[in-house]
């Protein structure tokens, strides 16, 4: 992908909507172009990956595997973001992620995302702002998994 | 000097009971299962509009609301796609084919079927809130050139969950219209989505202007789901819901379900979210 199209394709992924053309340009200059075939894992639970992914086109699960089973908690597709706390701070994945559909991706090394925005706090504050959105949305949507919303209830409703 | 009789508004008189028989009971899930009901004799099941419920009255056991989850074009059997929880709906799924069971109605508010003809129609349900929507499903596909796109997003809690999964891949496999199923909780031989039923919104595109959105699902994702459809420029009179309360009567005499100014079953149950808007999220209601 050549820089012009790069920046683009940066401009029109929804975690960077509304981001001053500066800073998706300095977006761009961290971005690393990657394909992932289906099954691959992206990351494995205790892995010290330290990438930031914007997903372009396919689709990863986030699974937690535990002895004699592996829970799908959650899946990431087209126009989301994987990896956020790479971006935030080094350690250890507390997830896997598994490729279920191939992945055409954009990635960040977290130590130089970090390092960006702490040179240009403006673009950090953009940046850190957009990140706090989905961790936003992610606790969100957790919150209401955790509500168990589907679970029968007794009484004398409607029974749909 | 003669009396008028007194004359009872129509509103308040139950209407009467249709005898029907149990055609078959078919397993959708493990605890969900649809009914067929067929006619009893020589009078006709009655016909419905998508939306609209029933109250079905199991002999010795009692009478329970339930919507009809066929197709309304369909005529002389009436279909109810059933949970069982408790002791009515258990004895209602265990009924066998030839049994009877007594119809009233059809009650209340229907889909805006009618209204969304020209217009793209988005359809938003979770766990056994898909059953309400199939027949405007049914009627959408039926008149298919009528409508412009048809987005249907639904949500269960597990795969073993989801209701009419080979109707969904169907559906999913005709143009102008897209499908996605996503569950709470996921296996590894799940290859669908995983996450609530919201997070579905970030992979269709919204025409602010040009969509009908019918909702049905547990009262708090409908809240949820409202938010996205909001964000995205879809007005208030142009969002569906149907409500759940308890329904006893069906004609909103004995004011089990009142809702505000609202009686669901005889006003709704289904609404525009601008008349739901401010009794949605007070306390207690």
């Amino acid at each position: 992908m050549d820089r012009t199209k790069l920046v683009e394709v940066l401009r029109d992924h929804p975690f960077l909507q509304g981001m001053k053309a500066e800073h998706v340009a300095r977006m761009a200059d961290l971005a690393q172009e990657v394909q992932i075939g289906k099954d691959q894992m992206i990351f494995r639970q205790g892995d010290e990956s330290g990438l930031f992914y914007l997903i372009l086109s396919g689709k990863v699960a986030l699974e937690a595997s535990a002895p004699g089973r592996v829970l799908r908690v959650q899946t990431v597709g087209a126009g989301e973001e994987l990896g956020w706390s790479s971006a935030m701070s080094e350690g250890g994945k507390n997830f896997q992620a598994r490729v279920l559909e191939p992945v055409q991706a954009l990635t960040f090394d977290g130590a130089r995302l970090r390092q960006a925005c702490q040179e240009d706090p403006v673009f950090g504050y953009q940046f850190l702002q957009k990140l706090l959105r989905v961790v936003v949305r992610r606790l969100q949507a957790t919150r209401m998994q955790l509500l168990d919303l589907y679970a029968p209830v007794h009484g004398g409703s409607k029974l749909i | 000097m003669s009396v008028a009789a007194a004359v009872q508004p129509a509103s308040v008189l139950p209407p009467p009971m249709t005898m029907a028989r149990v055609a078959s009971v078919v397993k959708e899930t493990y605890d969900t299962f649809t009914l067929t009901l067929e006619p009893s004799g020589g009078e006709p099941l009655p016909g419905f509009a998508p939306g609209q419920f029933s109250m079905l009255y199991v002999f010795g056991v009692g009478e329970l609301p339930i919507s009809i989850s066929g197709d309304p074009n369909e005529s002389g059997r009436l279909y109810y796609t059933v949970r069982s929880v408790g002791k009515a709906t258990h004895a209602l799924v265990n009924l066998k084919p030839g049994q009877a069971v007594g119809v009233r109605g059809p009650f209340g508010t229907s889909w805006p079927v009618e209204a969304a003809r020209g217009r793209d129609v988005l359809i938003v349900a979770g766990g056994i809130g898909l059953a309400p929507l199939r027949p405007a499903i049914h009627e959408v596909l039926r008149h298919r050139d009528d409508y412009v796109r048809l987005i249907v997003l639904y949500g269960a809690r597990s795969p073993r969950d989801l209701l009419y999964r080979k109707q969904l891949a169907e559906w999913g496999r005709l143009a102008d219209t897209q499908v996605l199923s996503t569950v709470d909780y996921g296996g590894v031989n799940w290859r669908g989505y995983v996450g609530v039923v919201t997070t579905l919104f970030r992979y269709v595109r919204l025409h602010p202007v040009g969509t009908t959105a019918m909702i049905c699902g547990p009262e708090i994702m409908m809240r949820f789901v409202v938010r996205e459809i909001e964000k995205r420029g879809i007005g208030r009179s142009q969002i569906y819901l149907s409500m759940e309360r308890n329904m006893k009567c069906a004609v909103g005499f004995c004011g089990h379900c009142q809702l505000g100014p609202y009686f669901v079953c005889k006003d709704g149950p289904i609404f525009t979210y601008e008349q739901m808007r401010p009794w949605l999220e007070k306390h207690e209601l």
